[in-house]
C-alpha cells in the first residue's frame, strides 16, 4: 500500500467540504470515469469582491484524489479568485504533507479543477492539457505527454536537455531507458514532420549510455528549479577556520530545515572531515526516493555559503 | 479489531508445520546436497523426499520431472526461453491476453527484440478463452503454447488439458503457469499432454523464494541458468534447501487439505459473494462464475475506485486487493479487466477477495458487515453516482 502521510489519511477518511454546493456559481469538472479519477469542484464566489465564500467537491478516485480535492477546498475558501489562481499543485501536495511521486497527478487534478472553475466563473472555457500516457519519471511525476511536448516545443535532442526542461530523470534516473526511447521516437516523428533535420535527431545507441547518464546527472545540477534548495548567491569568503565553517554549515542547514520538515524530514550536521560534510537525514528523508536530490540540494547550498567545494555525505546516526 | 486476511492469491502465510520442517536445514542440516559426505548425503535425501512430495501433488509420473527454481517467475521465464531455443525452425508463441506479467512482459520483450512472434488470445466478458482464435493461431511454426491454469485476478480456470492436446497436434510444446492453481485445484499430469508447469511456494503456504518447474520426461528442454550439475543440469546453482524442504512439506499439506479447499473454503467464498451481491447495488462478479478457483472472488463495484475501498477495508482490519490503476501506479485498470471488456464505470472499482484454508466464517462475516457502508459512503462522494442507473437488477449475477 502507499505510504500516505497522516494528513492524507485524515483528509481521505474524514473529508472536509464533500458534497454538492447548491448555490455554486463557478463549477470546474476535470477527469473522467474512464481515467480512474474525476473531480467536480463547486465554488460560491461573491461577484463584487470575487471572494470564494464556500467550496465543495465530489470526487471519484483513490485515497489521494479524495484527500487532494478536500485539501484544495480548504486552501481556497476565503481567498479571492486572483489569490486562488496563484495556487499550484505543489501547494496542495504540501498542504497534505506530501504525496507519493506516483500520486502527484492527484494534486494536478485539483489544480486543474480550480482553473476550470475560475474560467467557468469568468464565462470562459479552460483548456485541458491533462497528462497523457504513462508516467515516465516517478521521482518528479513526469508523464510521456509532457516530455513529448517539451521535446517538440523546444527541439530537444539530448537526454540531458529533457531532464533540464522537464525534470524527468532528475532523481534516481532509473527511467533513463524510457526517456531515451521517448526522445528518439519523438525526434523521429519531428524529422518526418520536417521540423528537425535528420542529423540532429537523437538516435538510440548513438552514444555510450554511461556517458549520457553522467551528462544527464550533470545537467540535473544545472536544471532550472524553483526549489527552495537552489543555492542563494555565492559568498566568497576565503581561509575559513573550522569553527567558522561549522557555523556557516549549521546556518545553511537551519535555513533549509523548514523545507525538509515540511516534508516530514530533517537533517543534522554530524561531522566535518576536510571538504567532506557528513550529515544525517532523518524522518521522511530516510529511504525517500528523493534523498539523493535532497543531498545534492544541501550540497549546493553549502557550496554557495562557504564559497568552496564540499561534498555532502549522508551517514547513519544513532539516536541520541 | 480482528485482522482478516483475504489476499491469499498475493501470498499465503507459511504453515507452522512447514516452518518446523525447514528449521533444521538452517542449522545442523547445512550440508550441500551435492556433496558425497554424510553432511551432504542426508540433505540430498531430504531434497529427494521433497521432490516426491511435489510429484504426488501434481500426480506426475516421475519425481525427476520436478526442477526446483527460485520463483514462479523464474519457472515461467525458463519455460518460454527454453522452448524457443529447443524448437529450431519455430519462432511463434501462443499465449493469452490475461497471463501474469511473468509471461506477458517476457513475450512483449521477445517480440520487441524480434526473437518471436506472439499470438495473444483474447477472452470473452466472463474471462473464457476464445477457442476459435486459439485454434487459428496454432501451426507448425509455434514453438510454445503458454496458457495459465487459473487467472490470478478472477480465478477463472482455463481448460489447459484440452488446450494442450490441441497444441500437441501441431507439434508445439505446452506450458502452463499454474502458480494460482496448485494446491487449490486438483492436478494430474501423468499421461496428459502438458509438457511444462510452473508453481510457486509462497502461494501454497510455503515460503517466498522457492518455486518449481515441472518438465515432462522427454520434453525438449534447455536450461536458463548454466553452471553446476544441480537438477540434472536443468537449473544450475546450489539448491535453496530450506526452501525446497518447505515446499515439499507444503505440497504434502496441500494434498491433505484439498477437500477442505474445494468444500469449506468454496462455501465461505460463495457466502461472501452472495451476501455482497444482495446488499450492495450495482456490483457484479468478474470472471467465469462456474469454472473458477474455489477461493477467489473478484467483484466490481460501479462508480467507486478500488483503492479507496481498500483503504477503508484496511482501516477495519480487512486485507484484500484491487486491479485498479491507482493501486499499481499505472494509469489504466488491469490488463485482465481490459481484456474482459469490463465497463469503465466498474473496471476501476474491482476488488479481489482470495481465501485460504486458514479463513473462518467470522472473517467473511466481518467483510459482509463492513463493505456495504464503505461503498455507499464512497458513492455519496462520487460525482457520477447521482446520475447512475440504479436498477437493482441491472447487473444480475450469473450465479451457480
Amino acid at each position: 500500500m502507499w505510504d500516505y502521510t497522516d494528513k492524507v489519511k485524515d483528509y481521505f477518511f474524514n473529508p472536509k467540504n464533500a458534497g454538492v454546493l447548491g448555490e455554486a456559481n463557478a463549477v470546474g469538472e476535470v477527469g473522467a470515469i474512464s481515467c480512474g479519477d474525476a473531480l467536480k469542484l463547486m465554488l460560491k464566489v461573491e461577484p463584487e469582491s470575487e471572494i470564494i465564500l464556500d467550496a465543495k467537491f465530489q470526487t471519484f478516485g483513490c485515497g489521494s484524489a479524495i484527500a487532494s480535492s478536500s485539501a484544495l477546498t480548504e486552501l481556497i475558501i476565503g481567498k479571492t479568485l486572483s489569490e486562488a489562481v496563484k495556487l499550484t499543485n505543489q501547494d496542495i501536495a504540501d498542504f497534505l504533507g506530501g504525496l507519493p511521486p506516483e500520486k502527484m497527478h492527484c494534486s494536478v487534478m485539483g489544480y486543474e479543477a480550480l482553473m476550470a472553475a475560475i474560467a467557468n466563473f469568468r464565462g470562459e472555457v479552460w483548456k485541458d492539457d491533462h497528462e497523457e500516457g504513462a508516467l515516465v519519471c516517478k521521482c518528479f511525476g513526469v508523464d510521456e505527454g509532457m516530455i513529448e511536448r517539451a521535446v517538440k516545443m523546444n527541439k530537444l535532442t539530448t537526454v540531458e536537455e529533457v531532464t533540464a526542461y522537464t525534470k524527468a530523470g532528475g532523481g534516481c534516473l532509473t527511467c533513463f531507458d524510457k526517456l531515451e526511447e521517448l526522445l528518439a521516437a519523438t525526434n523521429a516523428a519531428m524529422v518526418a514532420e520536417g521540423i528537425l533535420s535528420e542529423h540532429e535527431a537523437y538516435r538510440l545507441g548513438a552514444a555510450n549510455a554511461q556517458d549520457l547518464k553522467s551528462k544527464a546527472k550533470a545537467a540535473k545540477a544545472e536544471a532550472p528549479r524553483t526549489s527552495p534548495l537552489t543555492p542563494a548567491s555565492p559568498l566568497p569568503p576565503a581561509g575559513l577556520t573550522n569553527l567558522q565553517k561549522m557555523r556557516l554549515i549549521e546556518e545553511a542547514i537551519a535555513e533549509l530545515r523548514p523545507y525538509l520538515q515540511r516534508d516530514g524530514g530533517d537533517c543534522e550536521l554530524v561531522d566535518i572531515d576536510g571538504s567532506n560534510v557528513l550529515v544525517s537525514l532523518t524522518g521522511a528523508c530516510t529511504g525517500c526516493q528523493m534523498a539523493s536530490v535532497t543531498v545534492s540540494g544541501i550540497q549546493e547550498r553549502l557550496i554557495a555559503k562557504l564559497g568552496m567545494p564540499v561534498r555532502v555525505i549522508p551517514v547513519k546516526q544513532h539516536a541520541h | 479489531m480482528r485482522a482478516v486476511y483475504l489476499d491469499n492469491n498475493a501470498t499465503t502465510r507459511v504453515d507452522p508445520a512447514v516452518v518446523e520442517a525447514m528449521l533444521p536445514f538452517f542449522t545442523e542440516q547445512f550440508g550441500n546436497p551435492s556433496s558425497i559426505h554424510s553432511f551432504g548425503a542426508s540433505v540430498g535425501q531430504s531434497v529427494k523426499k521433497a521432490r516426491q512430495q511435489l510429484q504426488e501433488l501434481l500426480a506426475a509420473e516421475y519425481d525427476h520431472e520436478i526442477v526446483y527454481t527460485a520463483s514462479g517467475t523464474e519457472s515461467d521465464n525458463t519455460a518460454v526461453l527454453s522452448a524457443l531455443e529447443a524448437m529450431p525452425g519455430r519462432n511463434e508463441i501462443v499465449t493469452t491476453q490475461v497471463e501474469h506479467p511473468a509471461i506477458l512482459a517476457l513475450c512483449q520483450h521477445l517480440e520487441k527484440i524480434g526473437r518471436a512472434k506472439v499470438h495473444y488470445i483474447g477472452v470473452d466478458s466472463l474471462g473464457r478463452l476464445d477457442l476459435e482464435a486459439y485454434r487459428a493461431a496454432l501451426s507448425d511454426k509455434v514453438a510454445l503454447v503458454t496458457i495459465m491454469w487459473a487467472n490470478n485476478e478472477t480465478g477463472t480456470i482455463f481448460p489447459v488439458e484440452a488446450l494442450a492436446e490441441l497444441a500437441k497436434e501441431h507439434g508445439a510444446l505446452f506450458h502452463t503457469d499454474a502458480v494460482q492453481a496448485v494446491g487449490k485445484a486438483p492436478i494430474s499430469l501423468k499421461g496428459g499432454a502438458i509438457d511444462m508447469l510452473s508453481l510457486s511456494g509462497h502461494k501454497l503456504h510455503a515460503p517466498k523464494g522457492v518455486g518449481a518447474l515441472y518438465v515432462k520426461r522427454g520434453a525438449r528442454f534447455k536450461p536458463l541458468l548454466r553452471g553446476g550439475h544441480q537438477e540434472r543440469g536443468r537449473r544450475a546453482g546450489t539448491e535453496n534447501t530450506p526452501g525446497v524442504i518447505g515446499l515439499g512439506k507444503a505440497a504434502e499439506l496441500a494434498i491433505q487439505h484439498m477437500a477442505d479447499e474445494q468444500g469449506r473454503v468454496k462455501e465461505l467464498r460463495d457466502r461472501l459473494e452472495r451476501a455482497i451481491l444482495q446488499r450492495v447495488p450495482n456490483c457484479f462478479v468478474n470472471g467465469d462464475p462456474l469454472e473458477r478457483l474455489p477461493n477467489t472472488s473478484n467483484i466490481a463495484f460501479e462508480y467507486v475506485e478500488g483503492e479507496a475501498i481498500l483503504l477503508h477495508l484496511t482501516r477495519q482490519g480487512i486485507a484484500a486487493s484491487s486491479g485498479s490503476a491507482c493501486t499499481s501506479g499505472s494509469l489504466e485498470p488491469s490488463h485482465v479487466m481490459r481484456a474482459m471488456n469490463v465497463p469503465f464505470t466498474a473496471a476501476h472499482g474491482s476488488i479481489r477477495f482470495s481465501l485460504s484454508r486458514e479463513n473462518v466464517a467470522e472473517d467473511v462475516d466481518q467483510v459482509i458487515e463492513a463493505l456495504p457502508e464503505i461503498v455507499e459512503n464512497l458513492r455519496a462522494l462520487s460525482p457520477f453516482w447521482a446520475g447512475a442507473n440504479k436498477e437493482p437488477n441491472a447487473f444480475k449475477p450469473v450465479y451457480a
